[in-house]
């Protein structure tokens, strides 16, 4: 059985079909990328995997590691190993991100995590992701340039060791080399934990260092097409259009 | 009726709310109610100069022709005639916890008084109901000349005249009803004087605890810092909860002398049967730094404004505040200033809390007095409200009477937002503990500003808050 298994799900937003029937599964360790036009519904995938409260469930299954995820709060699914790199990280002041990450990883693993073990986790995490020292005691994402903030979800994931992880635009906004650091964020996941991926992304540099299994194309709240690596290159050369109007049915 | 104004659901408070049996024959009691008959009566067992008994019976006098201030909270739950202003245990007080009655030794020792002496502070004064039942300051601290003492010997002592000179001239009588009451029945409290150019390094503490039930809390906080010096000041409050009302209606009068810089940090968490009126101000002279560093947690209603009048050119002023305001509270809080000087200036940061219902009022008032040029002035308030039964109003009043001030003056009301609660929640937060962080967060610019354990105190009182919902 594989990590992730979604069944026919669809999902409403404000009483809105927003997803219409997606099936789709994730094996241990397995690289997906979801791509797709502005407003197909890749976020809302994202954050209904994740439990976010406004996301309703209309019909289908979640099924990860064998669990049915569907009634479980977005604590209960992130303890269960999932995590979400959100497309617009939330400010939050007068929270550390060194605070926060570390509350983070006591409530998932249930240990009290050490002071000065989890301190040298963390220089060398954002050592490898570039990050200034200096961010680790400020208010979490708040004054963050975008760039900033999207380093600061990686730099969560590598500390909280997900089982899938979900990279929504990530690579959205970031320069050249920012791309290539987070990049390499996302390597060292998947090396150190076998972990799984499902990258939400409109531009293949990010994936340009990365094995990737298997290629989604979401239009209109659907799946239209599934394939591998080489989808990539077809979408790059001709865009989403010739996938249009299998949104249609 | 008076007893359903205080019909409040409460939470788990045990740390705070263990109550001792006062019933014993340890404790002397006065009868309830505000008589001259009750007065003389206190001014005898305080053993008054003549001076200080006609003073409390003037004061008595103007407390039953001055009105109720027509604004703020409703308080007809609170009946004079059934509070007893003076509750006292027969004991002396003592200067070493050892010899301390054991119950209430209990007391102060459940709420970790005498291990932070111990262990962070240069003095520590603790009174219980009406009285001080331990004074202590460290020696090297004593050495500098540093007096902290309570009230009552020091105004019979060496410092006589100055306590003179100055108790009840910043607050008089004729303030308001309830600095009339004070001056009445007015009992412990504590005495601080820093001498020119001393420096103590770490703060002074008097915690007030309020044990008895039905009673008033009427304690004078008397603090001098001399030209040049420094002095951080913290007071702590707490009282267990009754179904009867009980009554704080303390008086902190602070003198800051040229350079000199006081601190005064409070940490109140009085039972939610408290009616807390209390009244502090400070006057600062040239250079002058006083800041105010202020957590409200507790009571049925407060009104409390802690005031400075900015006398001296370039003094200085500096308000960090906040207020949480759950299910049964009504407290309308805030700072004013009076700016007199030339080029003095002030920051007032104001946040409240609001939830289940309770209401949080910031009232503030701003006057540049017309020889106070170049006064600058900057005051932000924000409030934060859990749902939407609470309310938290902003009430500020400014009354400039010269045309070169700066006055900058931002409110913000604000909720939880849903989306936060959700990013917290995706990182393994419960939904709970994510609220609780968000709110701890909120506060954060006024817990930066504590020293540690009172930072970790308060926010251990956001949670215990929180986690009544
Ligand atoms: N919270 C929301 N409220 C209303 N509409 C929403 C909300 N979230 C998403 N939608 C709508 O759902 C559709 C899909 O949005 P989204 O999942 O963000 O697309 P994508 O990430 O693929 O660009 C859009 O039409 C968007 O307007
Ligand atoms: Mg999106």
């Amino acid at each position: 059985m594989a990590l992730l298994e979604i069944n026919d799900l669809s999902v409403a937003v404000n009483e809105k079909r927003i997803l219409q029937g997606i099936t789709l599964s994730i094996g241990e360790g397995e690289t997906h990328v979801l791509m797709g036009p502005n407003g197909a519904g890749k976020s809302t995938l994202g954050l209904s995997l994740m439990g976010s409260p406004g996301y309703v469930r209309e019909s289908g299954t979640i099924l990860f590691d064998g669990q049915d995820l569907t009634e479980l709060s977005a604590d209960k699914r992130a303890k269960a190993g999932i995590f979400l790199s959100f497309q617009n990280p939330i400010e939050v002041p007068g929270v550390s991100l060194s605070s926060f990450i570390r509350n983070a990883i006591h409530e998932q693993t249930g240990q009290p995590v050490k002071l000065f073990s989890y301190q040298k986790k963390l220089a060398a995490a954002m050592e490898l992701l570039s990050m200034d020292p200096s961010y680790a005691d400020r208010d979490l994402n708040v004054g963050f340039s975008g760039g900033e903030k999207k380093k600061a979800e990686i730099l969560q994931m590598l500390l909280l060791q997900p089982r899938l992880a979900i990279l929504d635009e990530t690579d959205s906004g970031l320069d050249v080399d920012a791309v290539r650091t987070v990049s390499q964020g996302v390597e060292a996941y998947q090396e150190s934990r076998n972990g799984a991926l499902l990258i939400i992304t409109h531009s293949t540099r990010i994936l340009e260092s990365l094995h990737v299994d298997r290629v989604h194309i979401l239009v209109k709240g659907r799946i239209v097409r599934t394939g591998d690596a080489s989808l990539i290159e077809e979408i790059n050369r001709n865009g989403f259009e010739q996938f249009i109007q299998d949104g249609d049915r | 009726m008076a007893d359903n104004r205080q019909a409040v659901q409460d939470i788990d408070r045990s740390l705070y709310d263990f109550k001792d049996d006062e019933s014993g024959q340890e404790f002397y009691r006065i009868e309830e109610g505000l008589t001259e008959d009750i007065v003389l009566q206190v001014s005898e067992e305080k053993n008054d100069p003549d001076w200080m008994r006609e003073f409390r019976l003037k004061c008595l006098g103007i407390y039953d022709q001055t009105e109720m201030v027509p604004w703020g909270p409703a308080i007809d739950g609170l009946d004079m005639g059934r509070i007893a202003t003076y509750v006292r245990h027969k004991g002396e007080m003592k200067t070493d916890w050892a010899d301390v009655p054991e119950e209430i030794k209990n007391t102060f020792e459940r709420l970790g008084i005498p291990q932070a002496e111990r262990e962070s502070l240069a003095g520590v004064g603790a009174q219980y109901d009406s009285e001080l039942v331990y004074h202590n300051v460290r020696e090297e601290v004593a050495a500098q000349g540093v007096v902290y003492t309570d009230l009552e010997s020091a105004i019979r002592g060496e410092y006589a005249e100055m306590i003179r000179e100055h108790f009840m001239h910043l607050v008089p009588p004729t303030d308001h009803k309830f600095a009339a009451l004070h001056g009445a029945v007015w009992s412990g409290g504590s005495f601080v004087y820093v001498p020119k150019g001393v420096k103590v390094e770490i703060p002074l503490q008097s915690y007030f605890r309020l044990n008895a039930k039905g009673a008033g809390q009427f304690e004078h906080t008397l603090i001098i810092v001399d030209e040049g010096a420094d002095l951080h000041f913290i007071e702590g409050c707490s009282a267990p909860k009754y179904n009867v009302a009980n009554l704080h209606a303390g008086c902190v009068e602070l003198y800051v002398a040229k350079k000199a810089r006081l601190r005064y940090s409070t940490i109140e968490n009085w039972s939610k049967n408290m009616y807390n009126l209390n009244t502090k101000r400070a006057i600062v002279e040239e250079d002058g730094v006083m800041e105010w560093v202020s957590g409200s947690f507790g009571s049925a209603v407060s009104f409390l404004y802690p005031s400075t009048i900015l006398k001296g050119d370039r003094s200085r002023m500096e308000y960090t505040g906040i207020t949480f305001s759950g299910a049964g509270q009504n407290l309308d809080t805030g700072a004013k200033v009076v700016m007199q000087g030339e080029d003095t200036s002030c920051v007032i940061s104001s946040k409240s809390i609001a939830k289940d219902g309770g209401i949080g009022t910031y009232r503030s008032s701003v006057i540049v007095g017309k020889n106070a040029r170049r006064a600058k002035a900057s005051i932000s308030c924000d409030s934060l409200m859990l749902d939407s039964r609470s309310r938290s109003d902003t009430i500020p009043a400014m009354d400039i009477r010269t045309n070169d001030a700066d006055i900058g003056h931002e409110a913000r009301i604000g909720r939880i937002s849903d989306e936060a609660v959700f990013y917290l929640m995706s990182r393994g937060i419960p939904e709970a503990d994510a609220r609780a962080m968000i709110v701890s967060g909120f506060a954060d610019s006024v817990s930066k500003e504590l020293p540690l354990e009172y930072a970790v105190e308060m926010n251990n009182l956001i949670k215990l808050e929180m986690s009544g919902g």
